[in-house]
């Protein structure tokens, strides 16, 4: 009876591990199921605002106007339809029509309460005035009127992977070029992990090599303690420490640049670079290194000779998961680089990092939406950098056991 | 032990039941929402039950319309898509004005500009004026600073300020209005708004001008309610006009109305 029972809690013990192990692995597949199924969604959400449609006059024979166009024509910064390549007779200077401007159009009285006569009155108004564009909801359109309705399309892959304006919540087009965030994501990790790597070595080599027991014992709850401070307080010092230094140093009219995102990466990576290039270092056999010893090398030949080479991939692993740690940091970013969703020509202007639009935009992204789908979209591109670095962590490492 | 985990279990049934007998639900703009939960804590002292939550502006009058909320708090006015969709619904709203929140633009106290026109805003945050030099300041850079998209104060101040245009893609925006100000305070060529409640040593106010007039960049804060829902929310509401209710206006940082 007693051994009985003593093999049941083994069984018990065994399925529940086996349970808990499923659990998760379908968990992460559905994340990453759900993640992909809404953000290639954006896809199929049209170029126009939800609701809404883009109307000309019926002699506007103006065609394919892109997302930035229309941004720019509600900016008022195309004011002729000569730019855009259409003529119209002594009407050239294009006219705004948003529910708002209707008012400016017609008295106000002549509305009624309900907006039951707005159709006609909006029928009217594209009539009497050729040269109008007008962005409406498509309530109020008739689809057979006197005017013609532009279709823009759905969002396109091209504009989305290599559009360069990130407009969320532009009316009456919003802008998703991902373009900026995911160049500005790459840079402010790949400087950092350069920042990063000397000193991370640096500090592994002494602490594991060169060293005396009291100071090693001491370096590493330090950085631990470094791997243990929450990234909102990195930022926050990021903030007021690093940008005005950076301001100063390079006399910068704006501290919040690449930089200080990278340097503040910098520091948040360290730990994982030092522990695990560390550990590398470690695991080289005693007998390695005291055969290069008893040979006549001097300390610093065995470490340059003997010990890096043999623990090179443990400190390339070390490197890349530094690497991954930085490109999906969020808050300590957020903070300090700025977010300014421009296209980075130097380390010393403002970027917008893929985590921190994330964490910016969710909030207020109507669910379901184009914008919400093109925020899991840019998650779907973090994840693919991520799967990535981990595949050649893997790869490495894998290296590394066939050579042990 | 298990004899006061029932009685504790009870008690927190009773509490929830309680909370939705006679209880209002306020839900809505994050602007209003710290302002409605001091209002709401005050009422509760007074025996009143009302339960707050955010979301947005939009979240809370959507809420309104399918009635799943009592009051919907915003910090704007209707959309007309929101005002045909309940028409279409035959429901009559009404709409109570509860306090006001001013915008401050605010640059580094070194800079010597005192006054802007909306004009100049307008150029200045969509990238057209970049220089403080074009508007009657030194020959520096300016930078401009913006809360992310997400916020109404975005929304607010491009609608009222910068005639619905799009801000440049240029501008930095940042996380939180706390950030705007210490960003304000070390960079020399630096533009923000803030709200008025947010205003500390190291900055600069700016007067805003149109047509040689000031031009107070003012938004109302305002609750939704259902007319038909009126004796139900008419209390909460006459507390938050009283004079009471509108010294914890005051004191959460926004104008009062009264």
């Amino acid at each position: 009876m007693f051994i009985k029972r003593k093999y049941f809690f083994e069984y018990l013990w065994e399925g529940l591990l086996k349970i808990s192990g499923g659990l998760t692995s379908v968990a992460i597949l559905l994340i990453v199921i759900f993640l992909f199924s809404e953000g290639i969604g954006i896809f199929n959400n049209s170029a126009v605002e939800e609701g809404y449609s883009i109307i000309v006059g019926k002699d506007n024979d103006v065609e394919n106007l892109s997302g930035e166009k229309i941004k720019d024509i509600f900016d008022q910064k195309i004011v002729s339809w000569k730019t855009l390549g259409t003529t119209i007779e002594n009407h050239d200077s294009i006219m705004l029509l948003r529910l708002d401007d209707i008012a400016s159009y017609v008295s106000e009285n002549k509305i009624a309460s309900d907006f039951s006569n707005l159709p006609q009155i909006i029928e009217q108004i594209m009539k009497d005035n050729p040269s109008v564009i007008g962005f409406l909801p498509s309530e109020y359109i008739n689809k057979d009127s006197d005017y013609r309705i532009l279709d823009l399309g759905k969002i396109k892959p091209k504009d989305f992977f290599f559009g360069k304006q990130w407009f969320p919540t532009a009316q009456p087009s919003p802008l998703f070029g991902v373009l900026p965030i995911v160049l500005g994501t790459l840079l402010v990790s790949l400087i950092a992990i350069l920042i990063a790597l000397p000193f991370g070595l640096a500090v592994a080599i002494y602490s594991a090599e060169l060293a005396s027991e009291k100071v090693a014992k001491l370096i590493r709850p330090v950085i631990e303690l470094l791997a243990g401070i929450p990234s909102v307080v990195y930022g926050f010092f990021g903030l007021i420490v690093i940008v005005p230094l950076i301001q100063k140093l390079f006399n910068l009219d704006v501290g919040e640049t690449a930089l200080a995102g990278s340097i503040i990466l910098a520091i948040m990576a360290l730990p994982t670079i030092i522990t695990i290039a560390q550990d590398a270092i470690m695991s080289t056999p005693r007998s390695m290194k005291e055969a290069s010893l008893a040979l006549g090398a001097n300390k610093w030949q065995t470490i340059k000779k003997v010990i890096i080479p043999y623990s090179i991939s443990g400190i390339t692993a070390g490197v890349v998961l530094g690497i991954g740690r930085a490109i999906g940091e969020t808050m300590a970013v957020l903070m300090v680089t700025g977010n300014a969703a421009v296209i980075p020509t130097t380390l010393l202007e403002p970027v917008r990092t893929i985590p921190a639009t994330i964490a910016a935009e969710l909030g207020e992204a109507p669910k379901g939406g184009a914008h919400y789908e093109a925020l899991f979209a840019l998650g779907c591109i973090l994840f693919i950098f991520t799967l990535v670095i981990n595949l050649i962590v893997e790869y490495i490492s894998s290296k590394n056991k066939n050579k042990a | 032990m298990k004899k006061t985990l029932k009685t504790t279990l009870a008690a927190l049934i009773i509490a929830f039941a309680g909370l939705n007998v006679n209880g209002q639900k306020v839900k809505g703009s994050d602007s209003v929402l710290p302002l409605s939960q001091n209002e709401a804590q005050a009422y509760q002292k007074k025996g009143g039950n009302v339960s707050v939550t955010g979301g947005g502006s939009g979240v809370g009058i959507a809420a309104l319309i399918d009635g799943t909320t009592d009051i919907a708090q915003s910090s704007r006015e209707l959309k007309f898509s929101e005002r045909a969709k309940l028409k279409s619904l035959k429901k009559d709203i009404k709409e109570v004005t509860i306090a006001r929140d001013a915008l401050t633009v605010i640059i580094n106290p070194n800079n010597k500009v005192k006054k802007l026109t909306v004009e100049q805003l307008e150029k200045i945050f969509t990238g057209e004026i970049t220089n403080w030099k074009q508007v009657g300041g030194d020959d520096m850079k300016i930078i401009v600073y913006c809360r992310e998209s997400s916020s109404g104060t975005y929304e607010f101040f491009k609608e009222h300020v910068m005639n619905n245009k799009n801000y440049a893609s240029s501008v930095l925006s940042l996380p939180a209005t706390g950030a705007v100000v210490q960003s304000v305070k070390q960079t020399k060529g630096a533009i923000g708004y803030i709200g008025l409640a947010y205003v500390t040593e190291g900055i600069k106010e700016v007067e805003v001008m149109k047509d040689n007039k000031k031009f107070p960049i003012i938004r109302p804060l305002l609750y939704f309610y259902d007319v038909k829902n009126e004796k139900k929310v008419k209390p909460f509401i006459d507390f938050v006009l009283s004079s009471e209710g509108q010294n914890i206006v005051k004191q959460t940082g926004y104008l009062p109305v009264k």
